[in-house]
């Protein structure tokens, strides 16, 4: 299912001094630039790898984190905001890092394991506890008188996410037929209440607001819903298809070279794809890359059909195709 | 716009030139620099293009809801403010300072609270929300009550000081003239406070336009329906069209301007009128 990107590090870090962890044991700084949800699997993940980094070289480390919108968070660092480290929602927002200012080179999605995405996640629904509307796949969401909550996809990275498992959903069951599958978007977003401009303010109004019947919602977010706020008042429903959400990293070449911290930010990226930053993952509920963590959290992350984002041609391509001004997204709500 | 005089008159204070000459550095350095940056970031795209992104139809639902709603959050605010600044200064009661403290708080609020505190309340089933049987958040009127929220300490904070400055004489002088209290007000104090109002109002409207933390928690942001301009510019930027964004911005800017120059003739001329009269 997944082809596995060659681990390529050397291209980019060969002509470096490799003598760096033997004269830099004054403190150094990152800067990780994330966006919203992995807030607290970064405040887990860093106090972890600053002890791991101490215990390997003796230098100490502190770990600034930005959180924000991902789209946001992009054109931060675009402007000039010097990130070390990347951790975004799309591979489209690191893309547009690398096109606008050149801060890393264009295949940047090579240097890591798995297209440089340690942990996935996915699109679920959160549903009010018994599910009331019996809602059990995405054709349920498209049925007259349910409520749907999900963000707007021109705002927000986690949207565009849910519209596009929505949209391999019916891809499938119409067999690619476009009118169809258009039809059953007009019919979904037909459903849907409120357009929050964020992933985080539809879960507050489905949640806090208790407005809706269900909420297309990445699978850590869900859980976050369903431990933070009551577990007798919503259930996760996992739909039979859904699309591997792939949240990548990259260390930003340009600004690390001039800090002199790429040794280090490196060592922090990969750190994300041992055995304890995979667990770090898992317990913050998103799906690990091993094997061997995925089975040990099973109970957690049921399996189901996924489809990734190169179904669609790419982030670069399914932006142009659906979100852009122009795309299938704005077709739907066309005034007929 | 003063005339142009033939011989120049020395001016009694001195320092003219200094201070405006440190006013107009100023305002450029805070002011026309930044705006300047939005034309500037327009001009990279051509005129065609230009035209297609300010006209495209979700642009357009987008104008008419957020001047419509800024327009009737200045009009709300207007009456409501006049009388706020009414009774804080012509009534002593308990609490009265306090009061006039709450008056200036959403100022202070960051507006997503504001946003969250009010669709909160407005939902559909929030705490005033479940007792009307139309929906307030997530239609236009959700979004003039949060514009009328953060724009409310304008109106009151112009009027206050000229009603406190207001001449209790004349006022003794139309009643004994045999005007009763409606035609006193009408006739006397209104045409006072005009100016004034007029400029809380001119606060208020231009702030509204370019509300956005509060407005996207409690608009819902249907596209054709509830999307104010502002979300509109957000979207083009989460698709890293800058030159789209500014646009819309420019479009906004220009008619911003236009409106509060139309304003400022109206102040003028109501000026002149009641100063001369």
């Amino acid at each position: 299912m997944m082809i596995l990107a060659g681990c390529s590090n050397s291209q980019s870090s060969s002509n470096e001094e490799k003598d760096g962890s033997s004269d830099s044991k004054k403190p150094v700084e990152l800067l990780n630039v994330s966006y919203d949800p992995t807030r607290e699997l970064y405040q887990e993940f860093n106090e972890d790898f600053i002890a791991y980094w101490k215990e390997e070289t003796g230098q100490d480390v502190t770990i600034q984190q930005s959180h924000g919108g991902s789209g946001k968070q992009g054109r931060a660092v675009i402007d000039g905001l010097e990130a070390d480290v990347v951790t975004l929602a799309l591979a489209y927002d690191i893309d547009e890092i690398a096109q606008a200012r050149q801060l890393l080179n264009e295949d940047w999605e090579t240097e890591f394991e798995d297209n440089s995405t340690p942990y996935t996640s996915t699109i679920v629904f959160l549903v009010r506890k018994g599910n009331p509307k019996g809602i059990k796949d995405w054709n349920d969401l498209t049925k007259k008188g349910v409520s749907v909550i999900t963000p707007n996809p021109k705002t927000s990275g986690g949207a565009r996410w849910n519209y596009l498992a929505a949209w391999a959903y019916a891809k499938q069951q119409y067999n690619g037929d476009e009118a169809k599958i258009k039809a059953f978007m007009k019919d979904l977003y037909g459903n849907v209440e409120v357009l929050d401009s964020g992933a985080r303010g539809s879960t507050t109004t489905f949640v806090e607001r208790g407005i809706g019947d269900v909420l297309i919602a990445w699978e850590n977010e869900a859980y976050l819903s369903l431990n933070e706020l009551g577990k007798d008042e919503f259930e996760i429903v996992t739909p039979s298809l859904s699309i591997l959400a792939e949240p990548p990293v990259a260390v930003v070449d340009k600004i690390v070279d001039k800090k002199g911290t790429r040794e280090v930010a490196e060592a922090y990226l990969k750190h994300l794809y041992t055995e304890k930053g995979q667990e770090i993952a898992a317990k913050n509920y998103y799906r690990p890359r091993s094997e061997a963590v995925l089975e040990k959290y099973k109970n957690q992350f049921p399996s189901l059909d996924l489809v990734t984002v190169k179904d669609f041609g790419g982030w670069k391509k399914a932006q142009e195709t659906h979100f852009n001004d122009g795309g299938t997204f704005d077709e739907i709500y066309q005034p007929k | 716009m003063l005339p142009v005089r033939k011989k120049k008159r020395r001016n009694i204070i001195p320092g003219f030139g200094l201070s405006l000459g440190y006013t107009m550095l100023y305002v450029s350095i805070l002011v026309l620099l930044p705006l300047s940056m939005v034309f500037i970031n327009t001009t990279t795209m051509n005129w065609s293009e230009f035209i297609e992104t300010i006209t495209g139809e979700r642009v357009v639902a987008s104008y008419k809801l957020s001047f419509g709603t800024a327009l009737a959050a200045g009009i709300l605010n207007v009456i409501f403010g006049t009388i706020i600044a009414w009774v804080l200064v012509r009534y002593d009661f308990p609490g009265k300072r306090i009061v006039d403290g709450l008056v200036d708080l959403p100022f202070a609020l960051p507006t997503a609270v504001a946003g969250i505190a009010l669709t909160t309340l407005y939902a559909p089933q929030g705490w005033v929300g479940q007792f009307f049987n139309f929906k307030i958040a997530f239609t236009p009127l959700g979004i003039i009550i949060a514009l009328t929220f953060i724009g409310l300490p304008f109106v009151v904070r112009t009027v206050q000081p000229v009603l406190q400055n207001f001449n209790g004489e004349v006022e003794e002088a139309s009643a004994s003239l045999g005007a009763n209290r409606l035609q006193t007000f009408i006739k006397v104090i209104l045409p006072e406070l005009i100016p004034a109002i007029l400029t809380g109002f001119s606060l208020a409207f231009a702030r509204a336009l370019g509300e956005y933390g509060s407005v996207v928690f409690i608009a819902g942001n249907m596209p054709m329906k509830t999307e104010i301009t502002p979300l509109i510019i957000m979207t083009k930027l989460e698709q890293y069209d800058y030159a789209g964004a500014t646009a819309i911005a420019t479009v906004m800017l220009v008619v911003s301007f236009l409106l509060l120059f139309i304003i400022n003739m109206i102040q003028w001329v109501t000026n002149r009128k009641f100063l001369h009269s």
